[in-house]
């Protein structure tokens, strides 16, 4: 029983890691209907950025993730400003080959600046609490607190405040946006900011436990596809709620299944749920 | 092909030039690398059929290139069997999983295509990786046999393999070439231009899109049949996306869409990545910014480029000859009114 409710928990922590990747790429997706390859990456830069900011400069860990979340999310806003807006008129395959090209080109920027050894971050949380006679790292608690607060404030942000629910109406509908006066170039850009702050949040997080290198973003940004095939492609809920089934089906998978083969849970949930609704589910109509 | 056009006489000029190639480079290293790379353009044809002339892209052919060179490589070391069998049925096997995978994924449409076959191929790499005691998992898979003889024919030196994979190459080009001007291959391009149009004329959208996706697998599996027959070892990496995104980038450069392209795209790239050597691991350092440029300001390729800038000369062309022609009748029509009112006059 101790050992379900400690899989519990890593599947919390999983699974609040997953929920912040695929927010950005659901909210991306939900603004431009690009399915974007490269999230993966900035997810990567992340991770990177806030390991140079701490080693070089010297930051605090908490500082150094903020100055991260800025960073990759200007390279977001730079990705939409040169490559995805002048593709928006282009076939959808365009999109997403050019999101390949960003990807690869991201990723042997990191080989080449960082190297392609595996890096590991400190965290000043490393330290071991018990409650209720669970073991856990601080840092898995930092994951699951700051991922519920993200949450929280991102919901305010897009229901209470002018920009967020312009970036809401885009969603929903893009031409009723533009008819009413919503500068869709200003609230794409604004999505990006917000999917690379999101990445580079989650990669900070999640990298003490993990590790930092280059080709950290790939089975993330797979699993964060999976999840919002899951949660609806484009759907805020979804995708929280999609990241939270799929760390808990690992982590028990894990344990209860085969170690070897946790990371083909998610793309076997993938096949079976395409399989039955081609479509997704909560697949939106008219789309 | 009653008329023997100009593109003919290239074509044939090329086709010497690579039958010719052995006897011109006595340089193995030279070699071996063109074998490789028509390896590569079997496989990015298998990928120009789908993605180029059908309009799905499909993430999973670097899978699909692998299972096919796997099961090779596991039916004549672990079952025994004589090689060309085992070459045959690597390619049936890769085949029906093309179905199989196929049945489902097509259910599917545009992004959700491109994520599911990206995921399936994530799929094979995994299991090519974690699945020890069939593929020998991170350490590779070695002890692959060369292609036995045929009668008189043997394949044992690089020379050898080297006519051996060109002749696959052209064999693919050819059905391929047959393929795209036929009405299959019309249908095709209808379903990649509009499917909902397509379907409306009364085309079975499924039936084509499956045939020629398996096609498409099948032309990707007997690439990597060939690829573990000529290197003769495999590691899971030939499975991992990176390889898709070679091929992605070949298909690209060469020109989408075209038939020339996966020949133009693979010689090129290979050929640069040669003279980019000392960068190595960081090559995509460029190449990934060309791709992502080429897709914004040259979506066609060179191949497609060029179709594009001959189309425009002969359109340019006939309207010239259509304005002088207008030109001639008008002087003409001039000259007789005049001719009349002088005569009037």
């Amino acid at each position: 029983m101790e050992l379900f409710i400690q899989q519990l928990i890593n599947g919390l922590t999983v699974g609040s890691v997953y929920s912040l990747v695929a927010l950005g790429l659901t909210l991306v997706y939900g603004i431009l209907h690009i399915p974007n390859f490269a999230h993966g990456a900035l997810y990567m830069m992340g991770g990177y950025v806030t390991l140079t900011a701490m080693s070089q400069a010297g930051l605090p860990y908490g500082l150094a993730i903020v100055v991260s979340m800025v960073v990759v999310g200007l390279l977001g806003v730079l990705m939409e400003r040169l490559v995805f807006y002048p593709l928006r008129d282009a076939p959808p395959l365009h999109d997403k080959i050019a999101a390949i090209g960003i990807l690869l080109f991201l990723e042997a920027f990191a080989q080449f600046v960082w190297g392609a050894d595996y890096q590991t971050m400190p965290t000043p949380y490393g330290n071991v609490v018990t409650v209720f006679g669970l073991t856990l790292t601080v840092q898995r608690i930092l994951i699951i607190a700051s991922t519920v607060v993200i949450m929280m404030l991102l919901y305010l942000f897009l229901k209470k405040t002018f920009i967020g629910a312009s970036i809401i109406a885009m969603a929903q509908n893009r031409e009723g946006a533009n008819l009413v006066g919503i500068n869709t170039n200003k609230v794409a850009m604004m999505t990006f900011l917000l999917s690379g702050g999101l990445a580079a949040l989650a990669a900070s997080l999640a990298s003490p436990i993990n590790l930092v290198f280059p080709g950290m973003g790939h089975l993330v940004i797979l699993k964060a596809f999976v999840i919002i095939i899951l949660g609806g492609m484009g759907s805020i809920p979804g995708a929280i709620v999609g990241g939270y089934i799929l760390g808990f089906s690992e982590s028990l998978g894990a344990t209860y299944v085969s170690n070897d083969y946790k990371d083909i849970i998610a793309f076997a949930i993938l096949v079976i749920i395409l399989t039955v609704k081609p479509n997704g589910l909560f697949a939106k109509e008219g789309h | 092909m009653a008329v023997f056009e100009k593109r003919h006489l290239w074509l044939a000029v090329l086709a010497v030039l690579a039958l010719a190639l052995p006897l011109l480079v006595a340089n193995g290293y030279y070699l071996h690398m063109m074998t490789m790379s028509f390896i590569w353009m079997i496989a990015v044809y298998g990928l120009n059929l789908f993605a180029g002339y059908t309009g799905y892209l499909s993430l999973a052919h670097a899978g699909f290139f692998a299972v096919g060179a796997y099961t090779l490589g596991i039916l004549t070391v672990k079952v025994g069997l004589p090689f060309w069998g085992a070459f045959a049925l690597s390619c049936a096997f890769t085949s029906l999983l093309g179905l199989a995978i196929g049945l489902v994924a097509l259910r599917t449409k545009e992004h959700f295509f491109a994520i599911y076959t990206l995921c399936v191929g994530y799929i094979i790499y995994l299991v090519i990786d974690k699945w020890d005691s069939l593929t020998g998992g991170v350490r590779g898979f070695i002890g692959i046999p060369a292609p036995s003889d045929i009668g008189p024919l043997s394949f044992q030196t690089p020379v050898a393999q080297y006519y051996l994979v060109l002749f696959f190459l052209f064999a693919v080009i050819f059905v391929m070439y047959r393929l795209v001007y036929s009405l299959t291959g019309r249908t095709y391009i209808a379903i990649r231009n509009s499917e909902e149009l397509a379907l409306t004329l009364g085309i079975s959208t499924m039936k084509n899109k499956l045939a020629s996706f398996v096609l498409s697998v099948f032309f990707t599996s007997l690439a990597g049949a060939l690829y573990a027959s000529f290197i003769r070892f495999l590691g899971p990496d030939i499975a991992y996306v990176t390889v898709m995104f070679d091929f992605l980038t070949y298909l690209l450069v060469g020109g989408i869409g075209t038939l020339a392209g996966p020949v133009v795209g693979t010689l090129l790239i290979t050929f640069l990545s040669q003279q980019l050597q000392f960068l190595q691991d960081y090559r995509m350092l460029i190449f990934g910014p060309v791709l992502t440029l080429l897709i914004i300001f040259y979506p066609h390729g060179i191949a497609g480029g060029f179709i594009r800038y001959q189309a425009k000369r002969a359109e340019a062309r006939r309207l010239e000859r259509e304005a002088n022609q207008t030109a001639a009748e008008l002087a003409a029509s001039r000259q007789g009114r005049d001719g009349r009112y002088v005569k009037e006059g």
